[in-house]
C-alpha cells in the first residue's frame, strides 16, 4: 500500500526537512514553489505611502511516496525539522496512491518509490 | 630668420580678430560645452527616466513605461523644430507666448547665433528640457493609460503648456520681466510637470487594486541605474544652462552635485530611522530630489546653501511620498508630484532666499538683503501650478475626447500593459 504525504513548509526549512529526510532513508522527493494561506493571512503594509494586504505567502510544497509502514516515522520526521513554533509553520497531508510505475524499468508498486 | 619673425608677429596680432577670440559672435568653447550639455539632458529621457520610471513600474508595464518615455521624447523632438522652438523663444507676444516666426526653425541658418554659440544648438538644447518635462508627467499615471491617449496627450501639452511657460521665464515673458529666477527650469519643468501630472492621476483614477494589492518596483537595479544616469545628465541640465563655458557653469556644476548628494544622504537616513531599513529605492529617490530642488538655484547660489537645499528636499521627498501622499489618497504612482512638485517648489522658494550676487550678479536673495525676492519667486510658482493644473485638465478632457477615452480596459491593466498593448515581455528568462 503507497502513501503520499504532501508538506506544506516555510521555505527557508526546506534544506533541514530535506536533509532529516535523508537521514532516514527517504529516496526522492519532488518540490514546488507555491503561495498559501492559513492563519497567518490578511495583514496590512505600506510601501511608499500605499496600503497593501498580504494574503499569500510563499511557502514550499513538498510530495514523497512512501509505503504505507512508514508514513508516521515520516510525518514526525518532517514536522520536527520544519517546525518554528511561528504561525505559518505549514500543515502535512497523506493521501492513498493507487499505483506507482518507475518510467526507466516499468517497475510498479513499492519497487517503483 | 627675421621674415619668419615678421610673419609670425603679423599672425599674433590677427589673432584677436578670428572668431575665437571675437567678443560678440561664435565661441567655440562655449559651443563645445553646449553640444556637449544638449546631449547629456538628451540622455536624461530615453536613458535616465526611462530606466528611473521602467525600474519602478510593476514588471507586467516596465515595457510600456519605457515606450511612454520614448515616444515622449521622440514626438517632442519633432513638434519642437516645427512649432515649439517658436512658440517658447520667438518674439515675445504681450509677455505670454512667441511668435511662429521660427516655425520649422525658419530663417535659421547654420550661422545664426544666439550670444555665442550657433542657434541650432540653443534650440537643441531647450528642447531636451521640454522633452523631459513632458516625459516627467508619465510617473504618476503608469499602468493604466492608454497609448494612443499619451502620444496625443503630449503632442497637445508641450504645445499649450510647456512651450507659454518656458516663454515666461526664459523667452523674455512676463515672469523674466517682473525678476522671477530659475536657473534650470524649477518652475518650467518641475512644478509644471508635478502638477501636471498630479491633475492627469486624479481624472484617470487610482490603479485597480491600489491601496489593497501589493504593487512592487519589477527593477530597483534599473532605478539606481537610472537615477545615477540622470545625475550624469543633470550636470548639462544645471552647468548647461550657464549657456557658456564659464565660472557661472562651474558654479552650478559644483552645486548640483552637493545637492543631490546632501539628499540622498537625508533621504536615506530619514528612511532608516522611521522605517529602519535604508532602500536603495530611497538613496536613488533622493538623488532626483535633490537634483530638482537645485535646479532653480543652481546658478545662484553658493555650495553652504547647497548642502541646505539637499538635505531639505530629501527630509521633505521622504514625507511628500510615504505620509502626505498616503493620507490625501490619490495614485501618484511614481510619485512625480512628490518629488518633482514638491521639491521644485522648495527649490523655487530656496533661490528666493539663497540666491547670492557674489556667485550671480542677476540674483539676490533674502538672506543677502532682498526680501522681495522671495515674493517673487511664489508668485512664479503660484502662476506656473495654476496655470499647468487648469491647462492640463483641459488638455486631459480634449484628449479623452479625441482618443475615446484615456484609460485601459480592466481585464487589460490586470493583464499589463507590455503584453495587451506592446506585445511583449520585458526580459525572456528560462
Amino acid at each position: 500500500m503507497l502513501k503520499k504525504i504532501e508538506a506544506i513548509i516555510k521555505p527557508f526549512k526546506l534544506d533541514d526537512v530535506k536533509e532529516a529526510l535523508n537521514e532516514i532513508g527517504i529516496q526522492g522527493m519532488t518540490v514546488s514553489e507555491v503561495k498559501g494561506y492559513g492563519r497567518q493571512k490578511g495583514h496590512k503594509e505600506v510601501y511608499r505611502g500605499a496600503e497593501y494586504v498580504v494574503d499569500f505567502i510563499p511557502k514550499i510544497k513538498l510530495e514523497i511516496v512512501v509505503d504505507a509502514g512508514r508514513v508516521e516515522q515520516v510525518v514526525t520526521k518532517i514536522r520536527e525539522s520544519a517546525y518554528t513554533g511561528k504561525i505559518g509553520d505549514g500543515k502535512i497531508f497523506v493521501l492513498a496512491v493507487e499505483q506507482a510505475v518507475r518510467v526507466r524499468t516499468g517497475e510498479t508498486g513499492i519497487d517503483a518509490v | 630668420m627675421k621674415r619668419f619673425r615678421l610673419v609670425t608677429l603679423t599672425m599674433l596680432l590677427a589673432l584677436p580678430l578670428s572668431p575665437a577670440w571675437a567678443a560678440d559672435g561664435l565661441n567655440s568653447g562655449d559651443t563645445a560645452w553646449m553640444i556637449v550639455s544638449t546631449a547629456l539632458v538628451m540622455m536624461m529621457t530615453p536613458a535616465g527616466l526611462a530606466l528611473f520610471y521602467g525600474g519602478m513600474s510593476r514588471y507586467k508595464n516596465l515595457l510600456n513605461t519605457l515606450a511612454m518615455t520614448f515616444v515622449a521624447y521622440c514626438l517632442t523632438s519633432v513638434i519642437w523644430v516645427l512649432w515649439g522652438y517658436s512658440l517658447a523663444f520667438g518674439p515675445d507676444v504681450g509677455g505670454i507666448i512667441g511668435g511662429l516666426n521660427f516655425f520649422f526653425l525658419s530663417g535659421i541658418t547654420p550661422a545664426s547665433l544666439e550670444g555665442t554659440i550657433p542657434t541650432n544648438v540653443f534650440a537643441l538644447f531647450q528642447m531636451t528640457f521640454a522633452c523631459i518635462t513632458v516625459a516627467l508627467v508619465l510617473g504618476s499615471i503608469v499602468d493604466r493609460m492608454k497609448f494612443s491617449s499619451w502620444i496625443v496627450f503630449t503632442v497637445l501639452w508641450v504645445t499649450f503648456i510647456y512651450t507659454p511657460v518656458a516663454h515666461w521665464v526664459w523667452g523674455k515673458g512676463w515672469m523674466a520681466t517682473m525678476g522671477a529666477l530659475d536657473f534650470a527650469g524649477g518652475t518650467v519643468v518641475h512644478i509644471n510637470a508635478g502638477v501636471a501630472g498630479l491633475v492627469l492621476c486624479r481624472v484617470l483614477g487610482k490603479r485597480v487594486g491600489y491601496g489593497k494589492e501589493a504593487m512592487f518596483p519589477s527593477s530597483i537595479a534599473l532605478t539606481a541605474l537610472g537615477a545615477a544616469l540622470l545625475w550624469f545628465g543633470w550636470f548639462g541640465f544645471n552647468a548647461g544652462s550657464a549657456l557658456a563655458a564659464d565660472g557661472l557653469a562651474g558654479s552650478a556644476f559644483l552645486v548640483t552635485n552637493t545637492s543631490a548628494a546632501a539628499a540622498a544622504l537625508a533621504w536615506m537616513f530619514t528612511e532608516w530611522i522611521v522605517t529602519k531599513k535604508p532602500t536603495v529605492l530611497g538613496i536613488a529617490s533622493g538623488v532626483v530630489a535633490g537634483l530638482v530642488a537645485i535646479t532653480p538655484a543652481a546658478g545662484f547660489v553658493g555650495v553652504g546653501a547647497s548642502i541646505v537645499i539637499g538635505l531639505a528636499a530629501g527630509c521633505l521627498g521622504f514625507f511628500s511620498v510615504s505620509r502626505l501622499k498616503h493620507k490625501l489618497g490619490y495614485d501618484d504612482s511614481l510619485d512625480a508630484f512628490g518629488v518633482h512638485g514638491m521639491c521644485g517648489t522648495l527649490g523655487a522658494l530656496a533661490t528666493g532666499i539663497f540666491a547670492d550676487p557674489a556667485v550671480n550678479a542677476n540674483g539676490t536673495g533674502l538672506l543677502f538683503g532682498n526680501p522681495g525676492q522671495l515674493w517673487i519667486q511664489l508668485v512664479s510658482i503660484l502662476a506656473t501650478a495654476a496655470f499647468s493644473a487648469i491647462g492640463t485638465l483641459v488638455l486631459v478632457y480634449v484628449t479623452q475626447a479625441l482618443t475615446g477615452g484615456l484609460r485601459v480596459g480592466e481585464e487589460n491593466e490586470i493583464m499589463g500593459l507590455d503584453g495587451t498593448v506592446h506585445g511583449e515581455r520585458a526580459f525572456d528568462l528560462e
